[in-house]
């Protein structure tokens, strides 16, 4: 593999696509300046990682140890925190050990904050930015439950967890390890709800088990204010009505760096300086991370987030 | 004994599943931005051929199958087991029919062929792509009919039957594809 095989020193994408790439990028930041966003930078470098039990940072074993982000998502918030109000950022993120066709573990990341916003008002712009990239079209909106219900799958938030296991195997065949509920959930989700996705879609009420950084609904809190969009069954963002709570999000770091100390992970300091800006104050706002790669590859009608990089993880 | 993860997964990998060998197909990666990771892996198992479909969470680790492809010369046959041997050990090997199957109406004696070695036992044999067989019967054809494009049945010397041109009589010496069983065109002295 690499230096041995001679031609991987060459981009992965075309020159055509790498040029388009650079194009979608500057009408992504027309969009933002039209509606009066102001484009951010935040470091890359942080000095806390995140606790999210499904996420692996990338260690940097400086001379004050630091994590290559896996999101801007923290910066950002201390900035509105401190009264910085509608900001967007165009960055670069790192997950170790995502790697497939629509995975690179280095990756670019829309991310965008609205003050005053519900999930529900930012969903409507996140469908107007992905209209100017892949072009118009309709977005529908299904709840959690309804699109496990358009698969065929019983209720993710009543059924038993038998039922979900049972469910699986009808599909996948015998597990080869018993999964937890919110495993087989994402197993579902991510192999027969996902494919049976109208073709623009937003989904919400997540549970509250998967909330992450979102409030839980007033009117039903066995879900979340989350939300993700889906194109052609593929996950291009994940947004939420978020959480201002710092008691609330203190609970949650503790629950998942639990979770990451019994599945064997490693499990970073919790973000005390996010923390402490949830205590001087977070304004309601709602955000949204959007998988640029992604995107562009669906704009490009690719298959493969390797169409629209210069130099995917097995060249960089 | 060896495992591997599935962040090692790739295509021609050899795995244990239920006791038996299997060879990765396709390995596709699934993970929803704040779940759990899965690996749904299409496998082909070694013995039967049969390719089903697998899915693994990430992290996972599986046993490794230990299997070796080898290239070893062809003897001969007795009926029930296929001989085979090892060009630099001189170390032999019988392969049951079954681990030969169809491919028998290929192995011409001395030729150098592709075989699987599971557990340190053939569990699969491959013919060399191109054969150089001896036509040991074909009904005559029209001598010099180049053009017509008809064609006939010859027996080769291993048993195999190819369609060949009308042309070709019996005695003369062929290369044959054996992935599809076809005439490629007499063979060159």
């Amino acid at each position: 593999m690499g230096a041995a095989g001679g031609a991987d020193w060459r981009p992965a994408a075309s020159r055509e696509a790498l040029r388009r790439r650079a194009a979608r990028l500057a009408s992504i930041r027309a969009f933002f300046a039209e509606r009066a966003v102001t484009e951010v930078e935040t470091p890359v470098l942080a000095a806390a990682g995140v606790t999210d039990a499904q996420l692996d940072g990338f260690p940097v074993p400086a001379a004050d140890s630091r994590w290559l982000q896996t999101s801007p998502e923290y910066a950002m918030k201390r900035l509105l925190a401190a009264g910085f109000g509608d900001c967007y950022q165009i960055t670069r993120a790192f997950r170790a050990g995502e790697r497939g066709r629509r995975h690179n573990p280095e990756f670019s990341l829309l991310e965008w904050y609205r003050v005053g916003f519900d999930h529900h008002r930012l969903m409507a712009e996140v469908a107007a930015l992905v209209a100017e990239v892949l072009g118009p079209g309709t977005t529908a909106t299904l709840s959690y439950a309804e699109a496990f219900r358009r698969a065929g799958l019983p209720d993710p938030l009543t059924a038993p967890t038998a039922r979900l296991a049972a469910a699986a195997e009808d599909h996948h065949g015998a597990l080869t390890a018993p999964l937890e509920r919110d495993e087989l959930l994402d197993l579902l989700f991510g192999t027969m709800v996902q494919a049976a996705l109208p073709a623009r879609c937003f989904v919400t009420e997540f549970p509250a088990s998967q909330a992450a950084l979102a409030r839980l609904s007033p009117a039903d809190p066995r879900v979340a204010e989350r939300f993700e969009l889906f194109a052609e069954g593929i996950e291009l963002a994940n947004g939420f009505h978020e959480l201002t709570d710092p008691e609330e999000q203190r609970a949650r770091f503790a629950a998942d760096t639990a979770r990451r100390r019994a599945a064997g992970r490693p499990t970073p300091a919790i973000d005390g300086r996010l923390l402490a800006a949830l205590e001087s104050g977070l304004p309601p706002c709602a955000g949204v991370a959007l998988g640029l790669d992604r995107l562009f590859m669906l704009a490009e009608g690719a298959d493969s987030v390797d169409a629209v990089m210069a130099f995917p993880w097995e060249r960089a | 004994m060896a495992t591997y993860s599935t962040n090692q997964f790739k295509s021609g990998l050899k795995i244990m599943l239920d006791g038996e060998p299997y060879t990765i197909v396709e390995n596709e990666f699934v993970k929803p931005g704040k779940g759990q990771a899965f690996n749904r892996v299409k496998v082909r198992n070694l013995k039967t051929g049969k390719v089903i479909d697998r899915t693994f969470k990430s992290g996972d680790s599986v046993e490794a199958a230990d299997v070796l492809e080898t290239q070893m010369q062809y003897l001969y046959t007795d009926g029930e087991f296929y001989h085979f041997m090892a060009p630099e050990s001189f170390e032999q090997h019988a392969a049951p029919a079954a681990a030969v199957g169809d491919n028998a109406k290929w192995l011409k004696e001395q030729e150098l062929c592709s075989v699987t070695l599971y557990n340190g036992a053939p569990l699969s044999v491959e013919p060399p792509p191109h054969v150089t067989l001896k036509v040991v019967q074909t009904d005559p054809g029209l001598k010099g009919d180049t053009s017509s494009g008809g064609s006939k049945p010859a027996t080769l010397e291993t048993g195999a039957v190819v369609q060949v041109p009308l042309f070709i009589q019996e005695g003369e010496v062929l290369k044959v594809d054996t992935r599809t069983g076809e005439y490629i065109s007499r063979a060159k002295d």
